[in-house]
C-alpha cells in the first residue's frame, strides 16, 4: 500500500479521472493505481483543479466526412435555424457528438456492459443493449445511408429535401422505418439526445455555439451569483450568458 | 494473497454522511478509527471547483462524481415472477461514490419525520382499524419515538446548518413554520432561505386553500454559519447547481463542508480511499464481527481487523454487503421469512405543471432545498377515512434549477423537435413552474433486495437484485396528492396545468429520487427486522448499520434528516457498547 507522500501519484483515482475527460481513451485503465492513505491533513494541492480540455473545433476525429455530413443534416432538422435563432448544425452540434463519442461516453466506458444482454428486457428495465454510442452511430448512419439510397432512387439523405428527411426521422422516432440490420428508433434517439445535449451544454464541449442554446430559452450559463436575481421576483434577467471560459465579447480565449 | 493489517478499534465502510460523523465523534474520544472508502477524495476546491463546478453536461448529464454502474450496480425486475436485468445506466437513482458520498450531489432538504409516521402502524391501527392497511403489506413501527429522536435531529441540523423556520418550539405553534411538525427544543440554526415569484405565489394560491405554507429546511444555507464542530460554510449564491453537483460555495452542508476539515485532524483517524469492502468476517460462530476484508484499487486484498465495524455505505450497499457478509437471514418473500433485503421501499412523485401567459419564473436562479411547502396532506394529517390509502406527501412549490439540458418543459402535444418544439421551449422557458407532491412509500411482501443469480460485479460477486414495483395504496395516494398540487396551481393563476399521475410500472429510467430505504430495517422483533432500536445487528452485537436501510417503510419526505438523526442516536449507543460489549437490547 502505498502512503501520501511516498512519490506516487498524488490523487490516483483524480488522474484516472482527468485523463478520461481530457483525451480519446477508449479504455480505462487503473493500472498502478493503489490506495491511498489520508491521516492528518486534507489532501490536495495548491491550484489543483480537475477542468475538462475545451474543444477545438475543426475536423472530425470519429466521424467519416459522409458521416459528419449526414449528422449535419440530422440536427438541422431536429432544431432548425429559423426566425429565432441559430440550430444545432449551426450551433457546433456535429463536433460536440463527434468530441463526445471519442470520449468516455463513446464507449460506454462507465456503465455495466456485462452479459448476457436480453433479448427482449422489459421496457421499465432501460438500456439493454451491447451496442456503443460508436457502434450505434457508425453501424446505424451506415443502415440509414443504405436505406435511404434503396427507398429514394439512389439518393442519401442529405440529398433530400426538408420535407421527405423530416417524414423520415418522424418515422424513426416512431420505430415505424426498418432500417437494415439496425433499429431506427436507437439511431434516432440516440441522435436527438446528443443534439439536446449538444444545443445546450457549455460551448467548452463544442456545440451551443456563441451559446445560442442558452440565449434561445434565456439561460444565463454560469454566473453562479444569483442572489440579484432572486430578491426581484418576476423580473427579466437582462444580463448575456456566460461559459466557463467566459463570452466572446471578453475577447479570444 | 491477502495481508492483514494491524488492528483498529472501530472500522467504518464508506465516507459520507453517517461515516464521517461517527468517525470524528470516535476518533475524538481518542479510539484508533479508519474509514474505507471504495471512491475517491473530494475536495471543494480540487472537486467542485467553481470554475469547473457549474457544468451540466459533465456532472448531471454523464454522472462524472456517481458510482460508475461498471463499478457496481444492480439488477432489477418490477415483480418475483419477471426475470431482473441489470441497470446498466442510472436512471430512476443516482447513488453517490467517494468521499462525501450522496451528501455530496443531494439537494439538502432536511426534514424531520413527523411522529405518527414512526408509530405509523399503531396509530393507523387505532384511527382507523385494520382495513385501512394495503394487501400483502409490511408496515410496521419504528423502534423508536419522534421524541426519543428530537435531540438527535437537532443535533444534525445544527451540524449541517439548516436554514428554516420552526413550526412548533415547545409545543408553542410559531407563525409561518410548519404546524404539523413534531414538537422541537428550539428553532433553526439559520433563517430560512429567500423564495422565488413561484414560492410566492404558491404561498399565497395554498393559504387561501386553507393550507399551511412554509419555507422548507434547507441545506443550502441562508447566511454564513460555523457549526459546533468549528466548521464554517458561506451564505447561498442560489447558482442553481445542486442536486448532481458538488458545492463550490461551501454553501451545501455535506461531509466536507461540515466535518472532514476537523474529522482529518484526528490524530487517531485515517482513511484510506479507493478501497472497496468485500465482506464482513465474522468469527467462527458468526456471532462476532472479526473486522472487514477489501481490495484496494491495484487489486490487492488486505484484511483490516477492528473490535467494532459500522457499516455506512450507501442504503442499498449496506444491505449488498450484509448478504454477501452473512450477517442476518436473507429474506425470501416465498415464506415471508428472513429479514435481510426485506421491507425495501422507495417514494412517489407526482403533481402538477403549471403554464403561464406571463411570468418570469427565472428558475436558474435557484437552490436544492429552494421551495415552499404544506404538509396538510401528509402522514395523517388529514382524514384518510374518505381516501382508502395509507400515507401522505408533502406539496411542493420549488425551483431547484433551470440547467437546460435537462429543463426545457414544453406543453403536452408540442413535438419533440423541428421549429415548432423550439419555439414551444423558447415560450415556455421563464413561464412554466410546478406543484409537486413527494409521498411514502410503504413497504410490501413483494418489494424486496436480494442477490442476483446471473449478474457479477467485476470482482466475481453476485450483484443486488431490486424487485419494486408502486403498489395500488402508493398510486392511489400520489394520484389524489397530484390533484391536490392541480388545484394549488390553478389557484396560482395558471393559464393551463398538466397533471402528472404515478401511471405504469415503476422504470429505472426517468429520474425519480435517490431516496432509497430498507432492506436492512430496525425494529424490535428480530423476525422482522435486521437491527434492534440502536441500529445494532440482531445476529452480530459489534456490527451498526446506519443510514435509511434502517427505515421500515419511506415517509412522505427526503431521508437525509432522519439518516443524519438516526446517526446520532446510535452514536450514544455504540458508545455504551464500548464501555460494555453485547446485545444493547436483551429479548
Amino acid at each position: 500500500m502505498k502512503h501520501s507522500g511516498s512519490g506516487s501519484p498524488r490523487h490516483p483515482g483524480h488522474l484516472t479521472r482527468r485523463s478520461l475527460l481530457a483525451s480519446a481513451a477508449l479504455l480505462i485503465t487503473t493500472g498502478g493505481a493503489r490506495a491511498r492513505v489520508v491521516t492528518k491533513v486534507l489532501p490536495w494541492d495548491p491550484n489543483e483543479a480537475y477542468p475538462v480540455v475545451p474543444v477545438k473545433p475543426g475536423g472530425y476525429l470519429f466521424f467519416s466526412a459522409a458521416e459528419a455530413a449526414a449528422v449535419d443534416a440530422i440536427v438541422d432538422r431536429l432544431i432548425p435555424t429559423d426566425e429565432l435563432g441559430p440550430g444545432a448544425k449551426d450551433a457546433g452540434v456535429t463536433t460536440f457528438i463527434d468530441r463526445q463519442l471519442m470520449g468516455p461516453f463513446g464507449g460506454h466506458d462507465w456503465l455495466y456492459m456485462q452479459g448476457p444482454f436480453a433479448a427482449a428486457p422489459l421496457p421499465s428495465q432501460g438500456l439493454q443493449s451491447s451496442l456503443t454510442p460508436r457502434q450505434q452511430y457508425r453501424q446505424g448512419l451506415a443502415a440509414l445511408e443504405s436505406y435511404c439510397k434503396t427507398s429514394f432512387g439512389g439518393r442519401d439523405f442529405v440529398q433530400l429535401n426538408a420535407d421527405e428527411q423530416d417524414k423520415l426521422l418522424t418515422g424513426m422516432e416512431k420505430g415505424d422505418v426498418t432500417l437494415p440490420n439496425f433499429s431506427s428508433k436507437m439511431l434516432f434517439s440516440a441522435i436527438h439526445a446528443n443534439t439536446l445535449e449538444g444545443y445546450f451544454a457549455d460551448p467548452i464541449y463544442g456545440g451551443n455555439r456563441d451559446m445560442a442554446g442558452w440565449k434561445l430559452v434565456g439561460f444565463p450559463g454560469v454566473r453562479y451569483d444569483y442572489r440579484d436575481v432572486i430578491e426581484k421576483p418576476n423580473q427579466a434577467y437582462t444580463l448575456p450568458p456566460v461559459g466557463m471560459q467566459g463570452r466572446s465579447a471578453w475577447g479570444p480565449r | 494473497m491477502v495481508r492483514r493489517l494491524p488492528r483498529k478499534d472501530v472500522v467504518i465502510v464508506g465516507l459520507g454522511w453517517t461515516g464521517s460523523i461517527l468517525a470524528y465523534e470516535l476518533s475524538r474520544t481518542g479510539l484508533e478509527v479508519v474509514a474505507i472508502e471504495r471512491g475517491p477524495w473530494r475536495d471543494t476546491a480540487t472537486d467542485f471547483n467553481i470554475g469547473t463546478a457549474p457544468d451540466e453536461l459533465r456532472y448531471a448529464v454523464r454522472h462524472d462524481i456517481f458510482l460508475r454502474p461498471k463499478q457496481e450496480t444492480l439488477t432489477m425486475r418490477n415483480n418475483p415472477s419477471q426475470t431482473a436485468l441489470p441497470i446498466r445506466k442510472w436512471g430512476s437513482f443516482l447513488p453517490g461514490n467517494g468521499v462525501g458520498g450522496a451528501g455530496v450531489h443531494w439537494n439538502g432538504q432536511t426534514w424531520r419525520f413527523l411522529p405518527d409516521d414512526f408509530r405509523i402502524r399503531s396509530h393507523m391501527l387505532e384511527r382507523y382499524g385494520e382495513g385501512i392497511f394495503p394487501e400483502n403489506h409490511h408496515i410496521q413501527d419504528w423502534p423508536v419515538s419522534y421524541d426519543e429522536l428530537e435531540p438527535y435531529y437537532d443535533k444534525f441540523e445544527y451540524l449541517a446548518g439548516i436554514s428554516g423556520k420552526a413550526g412548533n418550539v415547545k409545543g408553542r405553534i410559531q407563525p409561518g413554520g410548519n404546524p404539523f411538525e413534531g414538537v422541537r427544543e428550539r428553532d433553526y440554526p439559520t433563517p430560512p432561505m429567500q423564495q422565488g415569484y413561484a414560492q410566492n405565489l404558491f404561498t399565497k394560491a395554498a393559504s387561501g386553500l386553507g393550507l399551511h405554507p412554509f419555507p422548507r429546511p434547507s441545506a443550502n444555507i441562508s447566511v454564513a454559519y460555523t457549526n459546533p464542530y468549528g466548521c464554517s460554510m458561506a451564505p447561498c449564491t442560489y447558482c442553481g447547481f445542486c442536486e448532481r453537483f458538488g458545492c463550490a460555495n461551501y454553501s451545501k452542508a455535506s461531509p466536507q463542508t461540515c466535518v472532514l476539515p476537523v474529522l482529518v485532524r484526528q490524530p487517531t483517524f485515517e482513511a484510506r480511499t479507493e478501497c472497496e469492502v468485500t465482506k464482513v468476517n465474522l468469527s467462527g460462530d458468526g456471532k462476532t464481527a472479526t473486522g472487514v476484508s477489501y481490495v484496494d484499487a491495484a487489486g490487492e486484498e488486505w484484511e483490516q481487523p477492528a473490535d467494532v465495524v459500522l457499516v455506512c455505505a450507501y442504503a442499498l450497499f449496506n444491505v449488498r454487503l450484509l448478504l454477501l457478509s452473512g450477517i442476518g437471514k436473507p429474506y425470501d418473500p416465498a415464506s415471508n421469512e428472513g429479514v435481510v433485503g426485506r421491507n425495501y421501499a422507495y417514494q412517489t412523485g407526482s403533481g402538477s405543471t403549471a403554464f403561464f401567459e406571463d411570468a418570469k419564473f427565472n428558475s436558474f436562479a435557484a437552490a436544492g432545498s429552494l421551495g415552499v411547502a404544506a404538509d396538510d396532506y401528509n402522514s395523517d394529517n388529514f382524514d384518510h377515512g374518505p381516501h382508502g390509502f395509507v400515507g401522505g406527501a408533502s406539496i411542493t412549490s420549488a425551483h431547484t434549477n433551470g440547467r437546460p439540458i435537462q429543463f426545457h418543459p414544453t406543453p403536452q402535444g408540442t413535438p419533440n423537435w423541428g421549429s415548432q418544439w423550439k419555439k414551444a421551449v423558447r415560450d415556455t422557458y421563464q413561464r412554466v413552474t410546478s406543484v409537486s407532491a413527494q409521498g411514502s412509500v410503504m413497504s410490501y411482501r413483494n418489494n424486496y433486495l436480494d442477490l442476483d443469480p446471473t449478474y457479477k460485479d467485476p470482482l466475481g460477486r453476485p450483484l443486488m437484485r431490486m424487485t419494486f414495483d408502486y403498489q395500488d395504496n402508493e398510486r392511489k395516494m400520489a394520484n389524489w396528492m397530484a390533484d391536490r398540487c392541480d388545484e394549488i396551481a390553478k389557484a396560482m393563476g395558471a393559464k393551463t396545468t398538466q397533471v402528472n399521475r404515478l401511471v405504469g410500472p415503476w422504470s429505472v429510467v426517468p429520474y425519480q429520487s435517490t431516496h432509497n430505504t430498507g432492506g436492512a430495517v430496525m425494529g424490535s422483533d428480530p423476525k422482522t427486522s435486521v437491527l434492534n432500536r440502536y441500529l445494532q445487528s440482531w445476529d452480530v452485537s459489534n456490527v451498526f448499520v446506519m443510514g435509511a436501510s434502517a427505515f421500515p417503510q419511506n415517509a412522505g419526505y427526503n431521508p437525509t434528516g432522519t439518516v443524519g438523526a438516526l446517526t446520532y442516536w446510535s452514536l450514544d449507543a455504540i458508545k455504551k457498547y464500548l464501555k460494555s460489549p453485547g446485545p444493547l437490547v436483551q429479548l
